[in-house]
């Protein structure tokens, strides 16, 4: 256990490591950083008494070392577009999508869940079918479709909903929330939907697949047989044994679901970090582009080895082989 | 050698007969929505490779555009020029259904070619890391594990970036189509050699295998001759699914303003026009390259169950 623990926390640190040297890539070969700082007007002598003072004339690996050394410290120095420090506006923007990550994954969570047994107990019915082949539509519709087909509909047709925007915000110091006003709880409906169904159609097509899985064992049939009501043998039977692989799943999701907010605050022009790392794209404002990078793979990383760890802790048949391949 | 036509006709028939009456397209007979899918997308490549011959305008010639033209509704004539159009013009006056052909043909050609190069790369990576084992197949995976912990998008959309960066901003928009297709292709090349490695560590140990090493032929050629041909099935499986990925990735992208750029748009670019029309009613001009990009990406997407279904002999 302890041994997993330690290569899978090694394994960890060095994708971070990897993913450092392409950030930091960018800022060294991505245009000129010297060409970035000093307009126009330069001298020769300008150019090299910078060069020095920034240690680009230090080896690679040396830099490289530098590079990290101020990006655990959260320094990636000035936005180009905005200049400001780049640490600052990505605190400012993280609420933002945050919120919105929380609240549709709770949603898919829900809902999908909800669905999936839904789906799987009544496995002949007309309603769970219906709903199977609308999922399969859900799944080949871009998740930028849903977004725009959601603000015709709730916002230009029906004008209930705003179709962009955070609504207004309450300011709590170190975090702005949309939870307090009318206006902010509003905002958040359309973009979470639009976030959420994705995710919400895979968990529930991976609930119904365990829970027709899980029905068909022995336990259940002799729990049926013993008489117990159907209700029981559903939710405290089978749903149990079907939350495992759902645990993991759904925190894997958590990580794409921060990085489809991406797409959904640009449709719904959501000031999260999301629409700023778009902005930064189209502007090739590298700073911006590289902390983001790395905000989102400590993310990415850190939820993979809780969700690997407890997939170990929660299920003990992983254990002995999991010790020993790794593939 | 000097065959009569007489004989290869029959011949050619029986031939044909044989194909019609195989499993697989018996398989392909059965099931009405592969039929129905089948057809939607043939009828969309074809009419995208001759866009230029059924188009009934040229949307990227100024000269024969009209800006009185503009927001003329689909199907009813313009109030001032008296011109109709099928499916209505946008707001330069360009018609619709002509940027969703000429759209449609960026939007296929940029994942044919991204769904390529992922899998040559990926074929390649995947049988070099099944055959070779080693520390080249550990070098392989762990790069492939650790693309994998990030989704294709944002790799995507991170390669993008990266290549805009370093192409000086005159070529940008030219270069975008090419960068691209690099972007998505190298986002998506790990499905590929994941199953590959995987069907190929299985190959390795037959007969046929140690048939041919024993013989003396070098390892590439027992791969790229003995092997490949027996691990193509899953490959086409998973290349027709990635089609429709790389096509909503394309079009996603685009819509994001990271792709393909409005002088040369996809029809991911012409929703992100059109979007900016929906709040003022002039709904044709985001609807319909919406609606061909939906089934587009709908019928690839069914196409790829059934050959999923229909090439994986377990299923049956």
């Amino acid at each position: 256990m302890l041994a997993y623990i330690i290569r899978r926390v090694a394994q960890s640190i060095l994708v971070l490591f990897v993913v450092g040297l392409v950030a930091f890539s960018m800022f060294r070969f991505v245009g000129d950083p010297i060409d970035n700082m000093l307009g126009q007007e330069r001298t020769q002598a300008d150019i090299e008494r910078l060069r020095e003072q920034l240690g680009l004339d230090q080896p690679f690996v040396v830099q490289y070392w530098r590079f990290l050394e101020q990006a655990v410290q959260g320094n990636f120095g000035l936005s180009y577009r905005q200049g400001r420090p780049v640490a600052d506006i990505l605190i400012e923007r993280l609420p933002a999508t945050l919120e919105l990550a929380f609240i549709s994954g709770l949603m898919a969570l829900i809902g999908g869940i909800a669905l999936g047994i839904f789906t799987a107990i009544r496995r002949r019915g007309l309603s769970a079918n219906i709903i199977m082949t609308g999922s399969l539509i859900g799944v080949s519709l871009p998740t930028f479709l849903i977004g725009i087909l959601l603000i015709y509909l709730f916002s230009v047709e029906l004008g209930w909903l705003p179709s962009f925007g955070r609504g207004e915000v309450t300011d709590l110091g170190w975090w702005t929330t949309g939870f307090l006003t009318e206006s902010g709880l509003k905002a958040l409906i359309l973009p979470a939907i639009t976030l959420g169904l994705y995710q919400m159609t895979l968990i529930m097509r991976l609930v119904r697949t365990e829970m027709l899985e899980v029905l068909r064992m022995d336990y259940i049939r002799f729990a049926r047989a013993r008489g117990i009501r159907e209700r029981a043998i559903n939710f405290r039977h089978a749903l149990k044994n079907t939350l495992v692989p759902v645990i993991t799943i759904t925190g894997l999701q958590l990580g794409s679901i921060i990085a489809f907010a991406i797409i959904t605050e640009t449709v719904f022009q959501w000031p999260g970090v999301g629409l700023l790392f778009i902005n930064a794209i189209q502007f090739v404002d590298i700073p911006v582009m590289a902390a983001y990078l790395m905000l989102i793979s400590v993310m990415f990383v850190g939820i993979n080895l809780i969700v690997d760890m407890l997939y170990f802790a929660i299920d003990p048949r992983l254990r002995a082989d999991r010790t020993q391949g790794g593939n | 050698m000097t065959d009569s036509a007489e004989t290869r006709a029959p011949a050619a028939t029986n031939r044909a007969r044989r194909i019609w009456d195989s499993d697989f397209v018996w398989s392909f007979r059965q099931t009405p929505v592969a039929i129905i899918s089948f057809f939607v997308v043939m009828v969309l490549v074809l009419a995208a490779v001759v866009a230029p011959l059924i188009a009934p305008h040229d949307p990227f010639n100024p000269a024969t555009l009209n800006l009185m033209n503009g927001f003329t509704p689909p199907g009813e004539p313009n109030a001032f020029t008296g011109d109709q159009f099928l499916l209505g013009t946008d707001d330069q006056g360009r018609d619709v259904f002509s940027t969703i052909l000429y759209g449609m043909r960026i939007s296929l050609f940029v994942g044919f070619a991204a769904v390529m190069l992922a899998m040559v790369i990926g074929v390649t990576l995947g049988l070099l890391a099944g055959y070779l084992g080693g520390w080249v197949e550990s070098i392989i995976m762990r790069v492939a594990d650790v693309q994998l912990t990030f989704p294709a998008i944002l790799v995507a959309m991170l390669i993008f970036g990266i290549a805009k960066g370093i192409t000086p901003p005159e070529y940008r928009d030219q270069m975008a189509i090419w960068v691209l297709i690099l972007a998505i292709g190298l986002s998506d090349w790990v499905q590929f050699a994941r199953v590959v490695r995987g069907a190929t560590l299985v190959e390795k140990g037959k007969e046929y295998v140690q048939a041919a090493r024993l013989i003396g032929r070098s390892p590439f050629a027992i791969m790229l001759r003995h092997i490949l041909p027996n691990v193509l099935n899953p490959v086409l499986v998973i290349a027709t699914i990635s089609l429709a990925l790389a096509i909503i990735a394309e079009a996603t992208l685009s819509f994001l303003g990271v792709g393909a750029p409005p002088t040369k748009p996809s029809l991911g670019t012409l929703i992100r026009i059109g979007q900016e029309f929906m709040f003022s009613g002039e709904w044709w001009i985001l609807f319909f390259p919406a609606l061909a990009l939906l089934s587009l990406a709908l019928s690839i997407n069914l196409l790829g169950d059934w050959l999923r279904d229909a090439l994986n002999p377990r299923l049956r």
